[in-house]
Parts: C-alpha cells; structure tokens; sequence
C-alpha cells in the first residue's frame, strides 16, 4: 500500500485503537464480524516487553520508567496484503485479531471491518472514558471566598 | 573440616504443598479470583507493578494471590517473570501533559487552570473503621459532572514562563537502563529516577521524611500532583512511524523547593520528580523528594552529609529485592561457614585462657 | 516494507530459538565442532545458519554491523523486522555478519578490563566449512581439534588479546561452528 499522510494517520488511529482496547470486546466484535479471511502468519504472535520511558521534570531528558507488556503478531493476506498487531497485554488472539483487522482495513473491505468492529469498539472506548471523565468533573473543587484579609 | 551434605528434598516438597494449602486457606470460605484482586485490591497491584517494574494488572493480580498477600514476594515473582519476556524496544516519552487526569490537585495554586481535582481520594476521610464493609461492601451511587474539556496544563510551566524555576533541558538521547547495564555512580538523573520510581515504597518514603525533618534542608511543596491514563507511543520500525501501544495509568508528582541562589545558580525555585506507575500517590511524592535531595550537586548546594543526598547510600539500597535477597540468605544453610567461626572462637578462648594463667602465675 | 523481506522467520520462535541457542553454545563450548541449525529462511545470499544464529543473538538491543557485499535493503527489512536490531558502523557493533573480506577486525569494540564482554561478536559467512585446517587448542578442546578458518594470523592476534577480544561463529549453509577468544591457533 502507498503510504501517503492521510492514510498513515488513519492507520495509526486504527491500530492505536485496536492496542488499547480490551482483549475481550474486540474478541466479541470479530467473531461478530464472522469472516476470517484467507491468510498466512509472518510472524506467530510473540509476548514481549516494552520499556515505558518518561522525562524528568515531564519535559526533560527521558528516563526509564518500567516495562509494559506487550504482544505482537503479523499476517498476510491471500491477496498479499500485509497487517501487524501491536496490542497491550498477553492476548495471543488479541494481537492476531488486531493483524487480520489491520490488514482488510487497507483492502476494500475497510468500510465493513470499520462499520462491525472498529466503530463499535471506538464507542465503547469513549463512553468509558468519558464516564471517568464525568466522575473527576464531580470531584472539582469550588472555592468561594469568606474572608478577604486586605483590611 | 569441610563436609559436603545433600537431603530435604523430601522436606522441601512437603513444605511446598502445605504452603499451598495454607494460602487457599479454609475451604469453608470461597475462593477468590485475580480479578476480585485486580478490582478490589487495585492499590496492592499498582505497588506490586510499580516495584515489579512492569505493567500488567492480571500479572500482578496473580502473583499477590500466589504470594498470599506478601508484597515483596510478589514483586520477586513479577521481576523474576519480566526477565523472560523479550524486549521489543523502548516507548517515546510519555506525555503527562495530556493525560486523562482523574485526580489533579495543586498546593501551590489555588486557582490552577483545569482545577483542583480530587479524584477517589482517600484525603479527607476521617480514618474511622466502616464496619459496614464488613458485612455488604456494595458502594452507593456516583455523581457526575459535565467533563472538563481540553488538556490540563502542568502548573510548572507557569513558573517556567516567568522564569522563576530552573529550566529542565529536554533531551533525546536513549537513556540509561539499570536493568542492563550494572549501576555505576556517579548515576545520571535518568538512572537515579529509574531506581527511584521501582524503589520500595517504604524506604523512598522514610528517605523523603527525613528530608522534611531537616536531613537535607529542603521544604517541598507539591506544586502537582495528577493521576490519569496515558497512552504509550512506540516507533515501529517495519511500519515506519509510531503507533499507541497501549495506555496505562500513571501517578506524577512535581514538587518546588525555595533555593536561595549558589555560586553557580541564581535564586529560584528548584524541582523534583516523581513518576510511578499506577496509582501509587504516596510513592511518587516521596520519589519528588528524594530526586530533589540527590540533585545538590547538579545545583551547586553543599552537601550535608545527610543520608537523603547519599546518591551511593540511596540507590544502592532502596531496591527491595536486592535487598531482600541479601537479607533472607542468612537464614539459609551456613553449617560450614559458622564451624570455621565455632572453631575461631574456641581457639581465641583457648589461647585467652592460657595467656591469663600465664599471667596469674 | 516487502511482504516477501517479513517471511522467513522462526515459525515456533520459543522451541527453535531454544534450540539454536543450544548448537551455538556447544559449538562455542567445543570450538572446531560443527553443529546443523534450521529455522530461518534469510533473504540470499546469507545462509540458513547465519539467519538462524541473526534470530538467535540479536535484538533491539544488540546493534549489527553489515558486511557491504551482503549488505541489501532486502536483509535490512529483514533484519528489522525480525530481530529489530539497528544497524550500526563496525566501532558500534555487538554483532557483525559477513564474508572474511568485509568485516574490518580493527574496528570493532574488544571489551574492556571490567568489562570484556562488551565486545563484538562477528558472523562469518564462508563458503566452505569443515574439521580440516588450523589446528585449534584450549578450553573445550581435548588434544586440539581442526576447523577450516578463512586464515590463521588474525585469530592468533586476537587470542593474544584474551581475556579481551573478538569472539567468531562460522556459517555455511546451515551448518555452524565457533571460535572463541580463548582459542590458541596453530
């Protein structure tokens, strides 16, 4: 596939989707989807370890904050498409769902992967965060004056 | 004389099985699962992932269950499974600029813009015993607000535009890891924060006390403190470009300090860091501390000679399984190195003896 | 990157890795045996053995020098997305793959008195490799063994160095042997 700048950024939102999203709900909205294409696996998903790094002071000089684990797998289509998976945690399936995804979203089945399993699985992403989000509002502090000391 | 034993395995296995039986513990009450850990003893799992230095919830979930409860245990098991595990590479910086805060609080400034957020908060209870948990721990029901949109902005660069903090030059350099190459000091500070942030929780809290009892002169505010997600970035290479990998929850802790100016520096206020995995509150402000502490030379202040400021002292101790592996061998088998020291004593004893006849006579 | 580059990897990384770390360390244990190693299918013209041992060894962590006449942007992808190691000028290396004649012995790290094993580590491809040749003595060798080395004065030089120096895995289609530093030539 030719990368040009839009594709990419599409790409990195599906793919930054499908690492953080629950092992189970993309698990229940591919079975949903209830195609698996033909394909062969270049590499057989493999559990590792990433370094996490932050910066001192949030905006200097990185340090190394601690391993995450991660699990990768990548695949290729019969028609020779290629689709990786990077995702969050142990979940073999997880990462070889997220491959199979990956790939048919640079064929021309991209509108019916998007519409039965990415669309759905940003939806409940949202709604979880802004629940959280709903709840922090709840706990901002209303300061109100009661004695000003100036006199 | 040195004699070579072997035997127990027989007593090891059985000591095994009822260790297993012991951590189930009565049959009569139900068994719980690593998800009733991971939900309901979330703090436990974000110190044991923090100090494990790795982050996976389930991970850590299990090894409390399998080290009944004992922390430090279960660290061990975490550091000893994280050694197994091939490493893909290492994330971009994480932006806690952009974090998704559930909790946001600043000491320093009332009206910090994105609000004084106070997230589930153990601060402000008062400390007495529910003993309705005991019978029905069902929680009641949640208010929501209307969410806070946009970024919350970090209170430091307030200071940083007014030029009344010490800058914090970025960098891009590939830092450190302790966990590859043997410590050597003097550290880094990226080396000094990655010791600091895997670092037990009780010794790095006990370090910053006595910084605040006057072991280093340094009186700390917590400018901010947030607790939120993050997403963690990864270039990846037969890709070409950088894709979130995952998102994890963080605690950060950036604290200011009065600094009356050095040869080198002129008067401003100085900072420390805290960055730790997880909701881990108590660990990141004592983490800021501490990293403010060892920072005195960088800063051009004297050294005390307090045990805060000990870069060798510090790092070289706050590791809890070092530590505690260090510790727990002297209770294993020391049969011939404590004949050699039995036999000493006799000798000294005997040779003692007969100098004081000697001088008796 | 070509789909065709991201073939050719271990199919059962944990078992087959397992396995070829198993020959590569027997053969540096014994230098001068030779061990059959199987896996990898690397782009041409790197052997099996020379993929397999890339697999073996090499990660993100480990930077690789490539030999210039089997340098190929088809074994770079390969290479990347394999083993992920980044490729590196010989002073940087902690590993080198490639024929006798394009690897610079000089250039790469030898370790240090505290640390001798920061050094390099070179993957010599040679077309033929067999028990006959210089003769090898030292640890892991009983009486002395025989291996087809591609010469025999840089490899004294290199033992002189001991306990510096460069260690040495040979591959020839899928077979491989090994020369550790502590090896004494001749």
């Amino acid at each position: 596939m030719q990368m040009t700048e839009e594709t990419e950024t599409a790409r990195k939102a599906w793919l930054g989707l499908l690492a953080k999203a629950p092992a189970a709900d993309l698990a229940a909205l591919w079975h949903g989807f209830g195609q698996v294409p033909a394909h062969k696996v270049l590499r057989a998903p493999e559990i590792g370890a990433v370094m996490v790094r932050g910066r001192a002071g949030a905006v200097g000089a990185a340090f190394n904050l601690g391993e995450m684990t991660v699990t990768r797998a990548s695949i290729q289509l019969a028609g020779g498409v290629v689709g990786h998976g990077y995702v969050q945690g142990r979940c073999k399936d997880h990462a070889l769902q997220a491959a199979l995804v990956d790939a048919l979203m640079q064929t021309d089945a991209a509108a019916l992967v998007d519409r039965a399993v990415l669309t759905p699985l940003r939806d409940t992403v949202t709604r979880r965060k802004a629940t959280r989000a709903a709840k922090a509002a709840a706990t901002k502090v209303d300061f109100f004056t009661m004695v000003r000391g100036e006199d | 004389m040195y004699v070579a034993v072997k035997g127990g395995e027989r007593a090891i296995d059985n000591a095994h099985a009822w260790l297993a039986e012991e951590r189930r513990g009565n049959l009569a009450v139900p068994e719980f699962t690593t998800d009733q850990i991971r939900e309901q003893l979330a703090l436990a799992v974000n110190r044991v992932m923090a100090e494990g230095s790795l982050y996976d919830p389930d991970l850590a979930a299990l090894a409390i269950k399998q080290a009944r409860g004992d922390l430090i245990e279960a660290i061990f098991l975490i550091r000893a499974y994280r050694t197994t595990l091939p490493r893909f590479g290492g994330s971009l910086p994480v932006d806690t600029a952009n974090m998704a805060c559930d909790r946001r609080v600043s000491a320093t400034f009332k009206d910090a813009p994105g609000g004084q957020v106070l997230g589930p908060t153990f601060d402000y209870t008062h400390r007495l015993l529910d003993f309705k948990l005991a019978a029905d721990g069902e929680a009641g029901q949640v208010a929501e607000a209307a969410p806070l949109q946009g970024p919350t902005p970090h209170i430091m660069g307030f200071l940083d535009r007014e030029n009344l903090i010490q800058p914090e030059p970025a960098g891009e350099e590939t830092p450190a890891d302790l966990t590859r190459a043997p410590l050597e000091l003097p550290a880094s500070r990226a080396l000094r924060l990655q010791a600091l942030t895997r670092a037990d929780e009780g010794f790095t809290l006990g370090m910053a006390y006595s910084t605040q009892r006057g072991y280093a002169r340094n009186h700390a505010f917590v400018a901010e403190l947030r607790i939120g997600t993050v997403a963690v970035e990864m270039e990846i290479p037969e890709l070409g470009f950088a894709i979130e990998i995952g998102e994890i929850t963080l605690t950060e802790c950036e604290t200011v300090n009065q600094f009356q100016g050095s040869k080198t520096q002129p008067p401003q206020f100085t900072r420390g860091y805290g960055l730790v995995f997880g909701m881990t509150e108590r660990k990141a402000i004592s983490m800021a501390l501490v990293d403010r502490a060892l920072r005195w030379k960088e800063l051009g202040e004297d050294d005390i000679g307090a045990p805060a400021q000990d870069e060798e002292f510090v790092l070289y101790h706050c590791d809890n399984i070092q530590a505690t592996g260090f510790l727990e061998h002297i209770k294993l088998p020391h049969y011939v190195d404590f004949q050699s020291e039995l036999e000493l004593i006799r000798k000294l004893r005997r040779d003692a003896q007969v100098a004081m006849q000697e001088a008796a006579e | 990157m070509d789909a065709q580059t991201l073939d050719g990897g271990f199919g059962s990384p944990p078992q087959e890795s397992a396995q070829a770390f198993r020959a590569i360390m027997n053969a540096t244990a014994q230098p001068g045996t030779i061990w059959q190693v199987a896996g990898a299918m690397p782009p041409a013209p790197v052997s099996v053995a020379a993929g397999v041992a890339l697999l073996t060894l090499c990660d993100p962590e480990t930077p690789l020098f490539l030999g210039a006449s089997i340098d190929s942007p088809g074994l770079r992808d390969w290479i990347t997305f394999h083993c992920g190691a980044p490729l590196v000028s010989a002073d940087q290396a902690r590993f080198a793959l490639g024929i006798w004649d394009d690897l610079p012995l000089d250039d790469f790290a030898l370790g240090t008195a505290e640390y001798p094993d920061r050094s390099a580590t070179l993957i010599v491809e040679l077309h033929a490799l067999t028990d006959q040749g210089a003769v090898l003595r030292g640890p892991g060798i009983k009486d002395q063994a025989q291996l087809s080395l591609p010469e025999t004065a840089a490899f004294q030089r290199n033992n002189a160095l001991f306990p510096l120096g460069l260690d040495f895995i040979f591959t020839c289609g899928d077979r491989l042997a090994a020369l550790p530093r502590s090896t004494r030539i001749g």
